[in-house]
């Protein structure tokens, strides 16, 4: 968070049949809608998000990510952000206050990778769901389905691994918290974050530029994560893997499709980090293991089916 | 009361029954057939492209970078969006 970048904001995900996908998304995932627009994308959160929104699904005729956005902490430091971008060489794209609702401005910006990312400072704050901010209770009666904690991080796929990396870590700010090395010292995935979570955002080296891999939420225990995997059997949702565990980050995890292929994982647990620790390496020969620990095999679709 | 039809796989000569309620990729998959890639199952990945080659169907909602007019004109179609109106006869593009 040295630059200013403080956390994930929101992921917008294009879906071909939205009432499906709003169905998806609310009552099997259990974010809560929280607004429309006249572009017809729908606004949601999850339950202990403060902010108005932190997923954005916009009706289209091919699936994946629009972009991923950051709040940054102040004006201050957007204005900063946007300067240093600029300073880097990479042009910026701003979007007024108001274009997504009740969104400050943002600065829209293209990685290496072939992906869009935005930074805004400012959104509505509604508050955690159902809660009070004063003598809160433990939770709110009323969620739905998998009862999503929070948006937790996205996974992208592209090329350009290493200059996506200097522009994320020393235009950004994010650091390095885990990584997978080939023989030749080649980084193939970087895992990158703004906290002490295993990951904020995560790339895998991709021919093809701009690929969407999955949109993360977080659960709070391995029950949860097997709950999850019951609702997607009872509501017959596309399954990929899981409920397993990761080598990389250790996070225990299910994932899952919605309605127009995009691919979600919901998880818990897992490794946290500080700017003082190492990066933690996985070598490529142990790739099988580095995704899926216990099965320890490489997975076609797990690598290959995108948006 | 449903209509079942009878999906041959070209090349391999393998066939299973589908509802005109159930994809053809949902179908293949019941059967314990594994000759059609399985990714998505949601119009979007694309692992699922097949050729029919002959039947009447239908359509679901598929990702048109994978799907674009001109191969659904042709037949091209995903099998996770594709369903049944008569016994149809598909080929694998993968």
């Amino acid at each position: 968070m040295k630059k200013g970048v403080m956390r994930p904001g929101h992921v917008q995900i294009r879906v071909l049949d939205m009432d499906a996908a709003v169905k998806h998304y609310t009552e099997l995932l259990g974010l809560i809608e929280t607004d429309r627009d006249d572009q017809g994308r729908v606004y949601l959160k999850a339950w202990t998000e403060v902010d108005k929104f932190s997923v954005v699904l916009r009706p289209a005729e091919e699936p994946g990510m629009d972009f991923m956005a950051f709040k940054v902490v102040d004006e201050a430091s957007l204005q900063q952000l946007e300067r240093d971008l600029n300073d880097y060489g990479v042009e910026v794209e701003h979007l007024p206050a108001g274009e997504l609702k009740d969104c400050g401005r943002r600065i829209r910006f293209v990685s290496p990778s072939g992906h869009s990312f935005e930074l805004y400072a400012e959104k509505k704050y509604l508050g955690k769901w159902g809660l009070s901010d004063v003598n809160p209770e433990a939770w709110p009666r009323g969620l739905k389905g998998m009862k999503a904690v929070r948006f937790d991080h996205c996974l992208l796929y592209g090329p350009e691994l290493k200059a996506t990396y200097d522009l994320f870590v020393d235009v950004l700010g994010f650091y390095l918290a885990e990584q997978v090395l080939e023989p030749d010292g080649n980084r193939i995935a970087q895992f990158l974050t703004l906290s002490t979570k295993a990951h904020d955002v995560a790339f895998i080296q991709h021919e093809e530029k701009g690929k969407f891999h999955h949109a993360s939420f977080f659960l709070e225990t391995w029950e949860d994560i097997l709950r999850a995997a019951d609702l997607i059997s009872m509501t017959d949702t596309s399954i990929d893997i899981g409920p397993t565990r990761h080598g990389l980050t250790h996070g225990k995890t299910i994932y899952f499709f919605d309605s127009s292929g995009n691919r979600n994982e919901v998880f818990c647990g897992g490794d946290y980090t500080y700017p003082d620790h190492e990066p933690v390496t996985w070598q490529a020969e142990q790739l099988g293991k580095a995704i899926f620990y216990h099965d320890r095999q490489l997975n076609e679709r797990f690598l290959t089916a995108l948006t | 009361m449903s209509n079942v039809y009878r999906v041959v796989m070209q090349q391999s000569g393998q066939s299973f029954d589908c509802s005109a309620q159930q994809s053809v990729l949902k179908a293949m998959e019941q059967s314990g057939l594994r000759c059609v890639p399985v990714g998505c199952r949601g119009g979007g990945c694309g692992f699922c492209k097949v050729k029919v080659l002959k039947g009447d169907y239908e359509c679901g909602k598929m990702s048109r970078l994978h799907a674009p007019p001109e191969a659904i004109a042709n037949g091209e179609v995903l099998a996770c969006r594709v369903f049944p109106l008569s016994d149809l006869i598909i080929e694998c593009q993968q």
